[in-house]
């Protein structure tokens, strides 16, 4: 059994409540560090702790709290990111339904590591059971005194809020989510200024995924040099893995990273293997944005070794054999699903999630969700993949926000991996309406195919 | 005094942009930095504009490639960026059209600002002074590759005197930019979200405003228009008059557009990048439409750049930097061809 | 141009003006636009969905152009800005909910209520539409239902027969 850091008390009844979490040991952390630590020391222990940010991009969140500007008379802001909407990714509506109090704990310490008074928590708007659980947390931690004017009589202050969103996955950006949370539409801003001199409100700030703040708070209780133990290499820690699809028993786990990827879909301990004795064809490794693979390539590296649950492993090979760890929303296919009809879903998705301030996202989003429908409803050409590979080059690279990259690799990756399966639609239009191409070869050994 | 002067020369940064120098005021974008050397160099802009605050960084065709980042930095940037929102850096160095990727990334987002665009230039008030039919015509967009309905949207009128072709528009926000800037109470802005986001005002209301007027100017294509135009008509049929009156509200410095004895419409000036030079009141654009309220300066001079001039006007010149530099004139073979054919 | 009816009068509560305030509280001076999104998830959970007459006395209060608040309110899928049936359901269309279902378990409601999405039933409790992602993936298929956003999971069309039932008991007895 790997080590479990945030989900280690999930099953002790009445955890949700801070009675019980504290009896758990909860809230240890807000004592040690704002009782014992100064906030560079509580900086210090995060950036020993190897923690890399949970949200997608895998950002050091050391480094990244370090970069803060302190401007004198200024507030500074952190801000966390519970907009979690990555198809493919629910740990954090997890984490907050069960241990809300981890999520509020880690708020406070790291509120205190970046000298941060009021700090806001942006739930998508989606989760109103979870922004009331995470209300009524507060409330709690507030009546016991870890939140409020002088917290544990140390004379820091912190006022903690929970903010809604109206639904807009790009609010999951950091600027769009700053945005939002000022009241206006979710549109990127565009950079610089980076959010750590100017955020909200102009002001310093600091935004942050749930994970990465739960987080806090063992490494916190027991040093970032312990958390480093854990993981492998540069992918230090335990990670929440969000599983679903075509598996045994979908739901969020936490790794200790640097498991393989074999063993997390085939063990009892995780997965479970693939739902009704199917066979593996694709799996969407870090959420919807990531590079999909097939069977052979997300088992195994080039070389043959097995590929690994960690930052490194997952994108080893570049695009051209690799993917990404993301946020960890690990979306797997059985050999019945299409591949076709899935790219057009998540391009779907992206246009409709796009904010449209950027002409190259705005337009080539559409255009590309348009061309796939035609594939996958018996209506596309030969000439359509060139088209979709061209139209996604055009918009990766070229906008404001990453959302332009999200939309572009998935379906860059799909026809790189699967240009077959495409063509088998083009070539029979009636039969793919009704059929699948199935496994083919996706799941054959990697040496045939390199050679 | 000279010590002064030294500081002053000193405090100033240097950056090359495909391959020619220049020394700007820190905090100066690329664009304005290229704004300044001027000619072929300069990226176009679609978004940008230099008298709103918080324009820019959302059509991405000034995308230029940062080869060196500074003197203190040399690395260059990883990715393409939005010369109007990337400040110059001390010994930056900056690739435009000398750049294949930069050329072929144009290429893309005019491809993309095409496709919902639709083909009705011949009937377009705009057409002869649109930037985006300039831009096409400079990146030579061959034939669409797009094979969907384009997006429509009904006309709207914005009040008695403009009216929004909301199927034209690019979403610049440029308009919006205007009327919270120039203008009070502002009435539109954007709605919905993507590619179904629309300039609109919710429940029709007018822009009634001194200064509402300037939203069809600052449009880059055919989007908002002026509906006391009168009798349709394409621009380059049209004669540009520069003209000023004494106003009570603005400056009063217009051009005049005539056809023959007539003033069809008035305007702000534009400079040579296409923005206006001063905003002008709705009095002057909408309601002075006799020769008799004006005082006459002379012909406009009509911007390099613009269709109208080079189907119309005096003949393309090439800027004066391209003769000196074998780079430039290399990368720069089409307009330099099509500028010495005539 | 979006076509809006004007048929709603709308008047605020003292309790809900109340909670306005309290909401504003959060943030700093000056700032009471954060006070928005919040704002307009109170209204809507209120009055079911958001008239021009009701963001028009949104944006009075919070004193900003109304204009600020149509665009927000039509930037954000959360916010109906026409009049939807008592019950909204909301089902998960994205990738990972296909896998196991969810097409099958849209078209079984929209047949199930005869219509369309997006359409009100002639009762006037129920409206369906596709929603993406709700970060409950590996609990598909799943859908929500306003103003509180309660989660129904592992949706099979029984599980949806008992729903729409038990919502149609619910809505006789209130
Ligand atoms: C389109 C888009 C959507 C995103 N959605 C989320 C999200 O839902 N949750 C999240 O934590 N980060 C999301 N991110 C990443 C954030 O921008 C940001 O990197 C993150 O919140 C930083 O926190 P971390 O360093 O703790 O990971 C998204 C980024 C993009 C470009
Ligand atoms: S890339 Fe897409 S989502 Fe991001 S700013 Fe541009 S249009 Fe908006
Ligand atoms: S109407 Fe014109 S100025 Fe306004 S956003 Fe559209 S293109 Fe830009
Ligand atoms: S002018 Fe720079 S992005 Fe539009
Ligand atoms: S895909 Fe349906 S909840 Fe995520």
């Amino acid at each position: 059994m790997g080590r479990k850091l945030l989900l280690e008390h999930i099953n002790v009844p009445g955890i949700n409540t801070l009675e019980v979490y504290r009896k758990t040991g909860g809230y240890r952390a807000v004592e040690k560090a704002i009782k014992t630590m100064s906030t560079d020391e509580v900086v210090e222990e995060v950036k020993k702790s190897g923690l890399r940010g949970r949200g997608g991009a895998g950002f050091p969140t050391g480094m990244k709290w370090s970069f803060l500007a302190k401007p004198e008379g200024v507030a500074r802001y952190l801000v966390c990111n519970a907009d979690e909407s990555e198809p493919g990714t629910f740990k954090d509506r997890y984490l907050m339904t069960n241990i809300p109090h981890a999520l509020i704990e880690g708020m406070i310490v790291s509120s205190y590591a970046l000298g941060a008074n009021t700090s806001y928590i942006y739930v998508r708007g989606e989760m109103m059971p979870q922004i009331r659980i995470l209300e009524k947390a507060i409330a709690e931690a507030k009546a016991a005194g870890f939140l409020g004017k002088n917290i544990l009589g140390s004379g820091y202050d912190l006022e903690l809020y929970v903010q809604p969103g109206g639904g807009a996955y790009i609010c999951g950006e950091e600027t769009a989510l700053l945005e939002s949370l000022e009241g206006k539409r979710g549109n990127p801003r565009i950079k610089p200024p980076f959010p750590a001199i100017a955020g909200l409100y102009g002001c310093p700030t600091v935004v942050n995924n749930v994970e990465s703040i739960a987080a806090v708070v063992p490494i916190i209780n027991d040093g970032g040099e312990e958390y480093a133990k854990i993981g492998i290499g540069r992918s230090t820690g335990t990670k929440l893995i969000s599983a679903s699809g075509n598996i045994n028993k979908p739901g969020v786990y936490e790794i200790e990273l640097g498991v393989s990827v074999e063993d997390f879909i085939y063990s009892e301990e995780y997965c479970g293997g693939i739902a009704n004795g199917k066979r593996l064809k694709a799996v969407v490794a870090g959420g919807s944005s990531v590079p999909i693979l097939p069977a052979n390539l997300i088992l195994n590296l080039v070389n043959g070794d097995k590929r690994l649950m960690s930052y490194e492993s997952l994108s080893e090979g570049g695009f051209t054999t690799g993917t990404m760890l993301g946020s960890g929303g690990f979306v797997v296919l059985d050999e019945d699903q299409c591949i076709v009809r899935n790219t057009w879903n998540f391009s779907r998705f992206y246009h409709h999630e796009s904010c449209g301030q950027c002409s190259p996202c705005r337009e080539g989003t559409g255009w590309m969700e348009k061309v796939l429908h035609r594939l996958e409803n018996g209506h596309g050409k030969m000439s359509d993949m060139d088209l979709l590979v061209d139209v996604s080059k055009k918009i990766e690279g070229n906008t404001i926000c990453p959302l332009g990259d999200a939309a572009a690799w998935p379906v860059a990756s799909a026809i790189r991996h699967f240009r077959d399966e495409f063509e088998w639609h083009v070539r029979n239009p009636t039969l793919a309406v009704k059929e699948n191409f199935g496994l083919a070869h996706y799941a054959d050994p990697l040496p045939e195919l390199v050679s | 005094m000279n010590i002064l002067n030294f500081l002053k020369l000193s405090e100033k940064v240097k950056v090359t942009i495909d391959g020619m120098p220049v020394e700007v005021e820190p905090g100066t974008s690329i664009l304005n930095a290229a704004r300044q050397i001027g000619g072929d160099i300069v990226p176009p802009a679609m978004c940008y504009y230099s008298k709103l605050e918080g324009s820019g960084g959302k059509c991405r065709t000034c995308l230029v490639k940062v080869s060196k980042g500074s003197e203190k930095d040399p690395r260059p940037m990883p990715k393409l960026v939005a010369s109007c929102r990337t400040n110059v850096m001390d010994g930056m160095e900056v690739q435009n059209i000398t750049s294949p990727e930069v050329v072929e990334a144009r290429r893309g987002i005019v491809e993309m600002l095409l496709i919902n665009h639709p083909l009705d230039c011949p009937v377009c008030d705009q057409a002869g002074e649109c930037h985006l039919q300039d831009l096409a015509y400079e990146h030579g967009a061959e034939a669409t590759r797009y094979e969907f309905d384009r997006r429509t949207f009904d006309r709207i009128d914005i009040g008695d005197k403009i009216q929004l072709h909301m199927t034209r528009c690019i979403l610049c926000y440029r308009c919006v930019f205007v009327a919270d800037q120039i203008t009070e109470n502002r009435v539109h802005g954007i709605l919905g979200r993507g590619d179904h986001a629309e300039i609109s005002t919710y429940i029709e209301k007018a822009i009634d405003n001194d200064f509402s007027g300037n939203v069809i100017d600052v449009c880059p294509v055919g989007a908002l228009t002026d509906k006391t135009f009168r009798f349709k008509n394409r621009v380059w049929f049209t004669k540009p008059v520069e003209a000023h009156r004494d106003c009570p509200t603005c400056s009063g410095k217009t051009t005049l557009w005539y056809k023959g004895e007539e003033v069809l419409r008035v305007t702000a000036r534009k400079d040579e990048f296409g923005e206006v030079e001063e905003f002008i009141c709705n009095t002057c654009r909408f309601d002075k439409k006799e020769t008799k309220d004006w005082v006459i300066e002379g012909p406009k001079k009509v911007s390099r750049q613009s269709v109208i001039n080079s189907n119309h006007y005096d003949q393309l010149q090439p800027a004066q930097v391209v003769k000196k530099n074998l780079e430039l004139m290399e990368a720069n073979k089409e307009q330099f061809e099509r500028a010495t054919k005539f | 141009m979006l076509k809006v009816e004007e048929t709603q009068s709308v008047e605020f509560s003292t309790e809900l003006v109340n909670k306005f305030a309290e909401i504003v509280s959060r943030y700093p001076e000056g700032k009471e636009k954060s006070a928005l999104l919040p704002i307009l998830h109170e209204v809507q959970a209120v009055n079911g969905w958001l008239s021009s007459v009701a963001m028009d006395k949104v944006a009075a209060y919070l004193n900003i152009a109304p204009i600020e608040v149509y665009e927000v309110a039509s930037f954000y899928s959360m916010y109906f800005l026409r009049p939807q049936g008592k019950f909204v359901l909301e089902v998960c269309r994205t990738g990972p909910c296909c896998l196991v279902g969810a097409e099958k378990i849209i078209d079984y409601i929209g047949e199930k209520l005869g219509v369309k999405e997006g359409e009100v039933t002639a009762d006037g409790l129920f409206s369906y539409r596709g929603v993406e992602c709700l970060a409950a993936c590996g609990f598909a298929p799943v859908l929500q239902i306003g103003p509180e956003y309660t989660f129904y999971e592992n949706l099979t069309t029984n599980s949806v027969d008992q729903l729409i039932s038990d919502l149609k008991d619910k809505a006789s007895k209130s």
